[in-house]
């Protein structure tokens, strides 16, 4: 397929049942489906003479606390024969298990793995699902949005137990978030903004 | 009598000259011929991706510096390119061959370190010290044009930072006539060199398949004939109007992929050379006032221009509720920014894609088999920097 609109309709006529959105935007598709369809979606795009989404460029996560569903899962696939990208993703809860991508693309693996060390998505048929970037013994998946900017624990060479030690973050001053945005609405708004403020720190 | 024998397991790393930073490979050794490779990384983690979260599009833009810190320009490109798709600005043409320039100037520094060190790592000294010259002269042309040889901050949305100092483009053309008889030097070392030869010919062999799977990309993935290049492909900024070739390699091989970076080399000393000749006084940055600063002149006549550089530089701009991928062909490979913005002035989301990360992984695939001194020499082909597999 070379032209997007038609990639798009060959998607939707052919996983009528599976896809739930699609959509053209910035020279990309972007399609949403369910969970429990992800490998079947991504088998027929990878094999499909007509689509030959050969390349998985990345998996990510984006966050959104407030949801019920929280995770939004986002992957990225590149077609070198027609030279399109797709942006395939779905919701789904805190706890709940994906399948993982691993038998499909090899290349799966490390994505998985910092999908789980950072956000704590749990992957089920992963052949060694670790934690990858952050340190040995982490606690915590840094990159949620309730996860602390200055994070939990810090790292420093104690002189008596000679050896490196972990502490509890000990700041003189903490991470200030400063609310730029339309401060012209009079005393109120900035009454407001102090009693937030305190909170914060 | 029986007797058993037990693989060697060996700690490579995180502190060997030959592991190009801070990678902890463990490999599981049987004699001299490596059963398993499991690569640790993460030692130079900094999180990037939850501090661009929390600070503004413009203060973003030096944490890209600090990924590929040897191609600093390139990874800016990526999130400039992204920010400006979202807001749909256009950049003035002049612009556009500064920022194409500075990025193959880019590309130079990248290929002339990971060459000139795989050479190091298999016996050969002399390529990096000419090498590392050259490399000194293009920092100077990054610090005359942004103020830092290395963190360069120099790519904004909408344009670049500064317009170049008088004289820069005149010692870049320069730079452009005396650059290729280095590559020659260095070629003559090199590429018919016996020993770099039989260090590098069928080593790292990856098959065209196998570099789709494992999301290979840029030199990795031409190196096995794969004629895929972003620049010609899905081409971003002026790229489209210059005259460009892409070499692709035949067997996969560490060999070729270092002749592929040569080769690369001497086609940016040609796009440096065009963007000179066609670039023409104008303007840098986008005219948009709520997108980029006033000129310091303007901010002592006029009380909008004023107005807008406060809120530029407490605020900063905001950037509509979107979803984008943007990549661009990094020195490395693929280097892509995946921004969710939110309608404020701080990235909701910013996934960063690291050409190295999905190289280094198929480290365990790539060196199965070979002998332990194929490790170095399988490393420097895949152009590992740890500053952008770790973040």
């Amino acid at each position: 397929m070379n032209n997007l609109i038609d990639l798009e309709k060959k998607i939707n006529s052919e996983l009528t049942t599976k896809i739930n959105k699609t959509s053209i935007k910035h020279n990309q598709i972007y399609v949403e489906i369910d969970k429990d369809d992800l490998i079947d979606v991504v088998l027929f795009i990878k094999t499909n003479k007509d689509t030959k989404f050969r390349q998985l460029i990345d998996i990510t996560v984006v966050d959104y606390p407030e949801e019920t569903q929280r995770f939004k899962i986002v992957y990225l696939f590149l077609s070198h024969e027609f030279n399109h990208r797709m942006i395939l993703s779905y919701s789904i809860n805190e706890n709940e298990l994906i399948s993982s991508l691993t038998s499909v693309f090899p290349s799966a693996n490390w994505m998985e793995r910092e999908v789980f060390d950072m956000y704590g998505v749990n992957f089920k048929n992963h052949p060694d699902l670790r934690r990858i970037l952050t340190d040995y013994g982490f606690e915590g998946h840094p990159l949620r949005k309730d996860f602390p900017l200055t994070g939990h624990s810090e790292v420093r060479y104690s002189e008596e137990k000679k050896k490196v030690i972990n502490e509890p973050v000990k700041l003189e001053q903490n991470y200030r978030n400063f609310d730029y945005e339309s401060p012209w609405e009079g005393t109120k708004y900035i009454k407001e903004i102090s009693e937030t403020n305190d909170k914060k720190n | 009598m029986t007797k058993k024998i037990k693989n060697l397991n060996l700690n490579f790393g995180p502190q060997h000259p030959a592991a190009h930073g801070v990678l902890r490979l463990i490999l599981e050794l049987d004699g001299e011929v490596v059963e398993k490779a499991d690569p640790h990384i993460g030692l130079l983690h900094r999180g990037t991706e939850k501090l661009i979260e929390n600070k503004t599009y413009m203060q973003a833009v030096p944490y890209f510096d600090r990924l590929d810190y040897v191609a600093p320009m390139n990874q800016e490109h990526a999130f400039a390119l992204a920010i400006e798709k979202i807001l749909d600005i256009d950049v003035p043409i002049r612009a556009q061959y500064i920022r194409v320039m500075f990025c193959e100037i880019g590309r130079i520094l990248s290929h002339i370190l990971n060459v000139t060190t795989q050479a190091l790592d298999v016996g050969a000294l002399t390529p990096s010290l000419w090498g590392f010259e050259e490399r000194e002269t293009l920092m100077t042309f990054y610090e005359r044009a942004s103020g830092s040889r290395l963190h360069a901050n120099y790519f904004r949305a909408g344009g670049v930072h500064q317009d170049l100092p008088a004289g820069l483009e005149n010692d870049i053309a320069k730079f452009c006539e005396t650059f290729p008889k280095i590559i020659n030097d260095l070629e003559n070392l090199l590429t018919d060199n016996r020993i770099f030869k039989q260090r590098n010919v069928d080593i790292g062999v990856v098959t065209k398949d196998d570099a789709l799977d494992y999301s290979f990309s840029g030199v990795m993935i031409r190196g096995s004939g794969v004629p895929w290049d972003l620049r010609k492909s899905q081409p971003y900024d002026c790229y489209d109007q210059l005259d460009f070739k892409i070499p692709v390699g035949k067997n996969g091989d560490c060999y070729d992929r270092y002749l592929c970076r040569i080769e690369e080399m001497k086609e940016s000393v040609s796009i440096i050379k065009q963007c000179l000749a066609r670039m023409e006084k104008g303007p840098i940055k986008t005219f948009d006032g709520k997108i980029s600063p006033p000129s310091k002149a303007e901010i002592k006549q006029s009380m909008e221009a004023l107005i807008h550089h406060f809120k530029l530089f407490t605020e900063g701009y905001r950037v509509p509720k979107d979803e984008i991928y943007t990549a661009v062909e990094a020195p490395k490979g693929e280097f892509g920014v995946y921004l969710i913005s939110d309608g404020s002035s701080k990235p909701y989301k910013c996934k960063i894609r690291a050409p190295g990360f999905s190289h280094l992984q198929s480290m365990d695939y790539l060196i199965k088999g070979h002998m332990l001194a194929d490790v170095p020499a399988v490393l420097g082909s895949l152009d590992i920097v740890f500053g952008e597999v770790d973040r």
